[in-house]
């Protein structure tokens, strides 16, 4: 006991005499630019992808491009994320000579999977919307984009609001795995503490605490906008 | 004003409309009736071509909308539609229902406008720049204005920043109704308006329909209300098994029907 008083001490003297804390913080904003990126340029994706599956598959235009978004969604769900960052960083980057820090690879990977993942939870949304609300869109002469946009898709947001919520946690999780490309996040950043002094247990104690703190959080933001959303189902 | 010709319309091989033609006329007010399922709403449904016609012809102002390469929004702002379950954007509160249709088709026709201007500034486009005399602040504020008319007129003008949960069925219906007047169609299509209601509340939807159709609009109604059917149609169709098995003014036809299974229908309904 003696003996983890001593790391606890050690570690805090790491912490905040050898300036650990900007390490720390550094890794904490680097997991968060990498959630929150990957949600929202999987918002775009999954969105636009949802609305391409959804769509009544009249012309053969559409029939193609929802091939290509299921063979996007399957290649994306099919194959771990490492897997996913590796072969981008590793290999498509090279080959086509562009050079890009491993945060952007991962915000753009992430965003490429959970946009995979949203998609089906936007098309689920998308289908528990009352087709009513398309056909009156449609009934006053707007188009069917314009319905889709402005009717139907806030109506899934806020059914699927809960889901979403899951999914960004979801994200919050897995960006321990960017380490594998060398993007300096919370999991790489109290590793190298730990490599540092030889002591782990404290480390990555702290590092649980920290990712339970930010998932209880993001639990309660979901929560408060959920409530706001609510609002518009009572009137008045 | 609607020339329908030849119109058939199959699900899979279920052939639900078997060459139907008929003419609309400006002012008409036309009621269709029939059992369930012998295609009343597909044939309202095909009139704006919310279902695809399988074959047929659907004129409507010179143009045949049933052709897919038709802009088939443009025609149906000018062809409204009543639904039995009011489809009111749930998201919107009532005003926004009201206004969202003629802001956003006017919008988009300046929009238009000051692209063509601006290429024509760039000397990419030949013609003169048309002079714009509105801005998107004066259309919304024209919207407003009409939408606020129109709430006045069905003595709901307290409700207009409600959202539409809110609103018991018949006032969803006669906002529903003045959804599509917003955009001044030249007719409105109107399929089991009353259906979906309770009884008390009938009344305050067909008198709303009895009074446009007193203005001269023109209709076209799938209903049950044979009383509603009587007193405001100028033309009943009797449908059955997709086709139409009978056509006339109600007075010929509630007193004289010609075939018997419209004598049968109406010994169902009439009672
Ligand atoms: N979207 C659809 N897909 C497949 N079949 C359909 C569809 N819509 C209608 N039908 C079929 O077409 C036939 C006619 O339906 P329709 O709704 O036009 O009848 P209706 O006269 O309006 O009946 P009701 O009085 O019950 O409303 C029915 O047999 C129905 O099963
Ligand atoms: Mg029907």
């Amino acid at each position: 006991m003696n003996n983890f008083a001593f790391n606890v001490e050690r570690f805090f003297d790491i912490l905040i005499n050898k300036g650990g804390y900007k390490e720390v913080l550094e890794g904490l904003l680097n997991t968060m630019i990498i959630a929150v990126g990957g949600l929202l340029i999987g918002i775009v994706i999954g969105t636009l992808i949802a609305t391409v599956r959804v769509m009544p598959k009249y012309k053969a235009a559409i029939r193609v491009m929802d091939k290509i978004c299921s063979f996007y969604v399957g290649f994306f769900r099919g194959t771990p994320m490492v897997v996913q960052l590796l072969v981008f960083y590793f290999v498509l980057l090279p080959l086509l000579g562009i050079k890009l820090t491993s945060v952007a690879v991962a915000i753009v990977v992430f965003g490429l999977n959970s946009g995979a993942y949203i998609s089906e939870i936007m098309r689920g949304g998308i289908l528990s919307v009352d087709p009513g609300q398309m056909e009156g869109g449609r009934s006053v002469g707007l188009s069917y984009s314009t319905t889709m946009l402005k009717v139907v898709i806030p109506q899934a947001v806020k059914n699927i609001l809960p889901t979403m919520g899951n999914e960004f946690i979801a994200l919050v999780k897995e960006t321990s795995v960017v380490s594998f490309i060398g993007a300096k996040d919370l999991y790489l950043t109290f590793q190298n503490i730990g490599n540092a002094t030889y002591e782990y247990m404290v480390p990555y104690l702290s590092m649980a605490i920290i990712y339970i703190v930010v998932v209880c959080l993001i639990t309660v933001l979901i929560k408060v906008m959920e409530r706001r959303l609510r609002k518009s189902d009572r009137g008045r | 004003m609607i020339e329908v010709v030849n119109l058939c319309k199959s699900f899979g091989d279920n052939n639900v409309l078997k060459n139907i033609s008929t003419t609309i006329k400006k002012g008409e007010k036309v009621v269709v009736i029939g059992p369930s399922g012998s295609g009343k709403s597909t044939f309202l449904r095909c009139l704006n071509c919310m279902e695809d016609p399988t074959s047929g012809s659907i004129i409507f102002g010179g143009v045949d909308i049933a052709d897919p390469k038709v802009d088939i929004n443009i025609h149906r702002q000018k062809m409204g539609m009543v639904f039995q379950h009011f489809n009111l954007f749930n998201n919107k509160t009532v005003i926004e229902n009201i206004m969202m249709a003629p802001v956003y088709v006017a919008t988009k026709k300046l929009k238009k406008q000051k692209r063509n201007n601006t290429l024509i500034a760039l000397h990419l486009k030949k013609g003169t720049p048309e002079k714009i005399d509105t801005s998107v602040q004066k259309i919304k504020e024209q919207a407003h204005d009409k939408a606020i008319e129109l709430l006045k007129r069905i003595g709901l003008e307290d409700k207009a920043d409600a959202y539409p949960s809110s609103l018991s069925g018949g006032q969803k219906q006669r906002v529903a109704i003045i959804r599509s007047l917003a955009m001044d169609p030249d007719v409105i299509l109107f399929d089991e308006p009353t259906s979906a209601l309770d009884p008390e509340m009938v009344g305050e939807v067909l008198d709303l329909m009895k009074d446009l159709a007193n203005q001269g609009m023109t209709m076209v109604v799938v209903t049950h209300e044979m009383g509603f059917a009587k007193e405001v149609a100028t033309r009943v169709i009797f449908m059955d098994d997709g086709r139409m098995i009978e056509e006339g003014s109600p007075e010929e036809f509630f007193v004289n029907p010609k075939t018997e299974r419209c004598k049968d229908f109406l010994s169902k309904v009439l009672v």
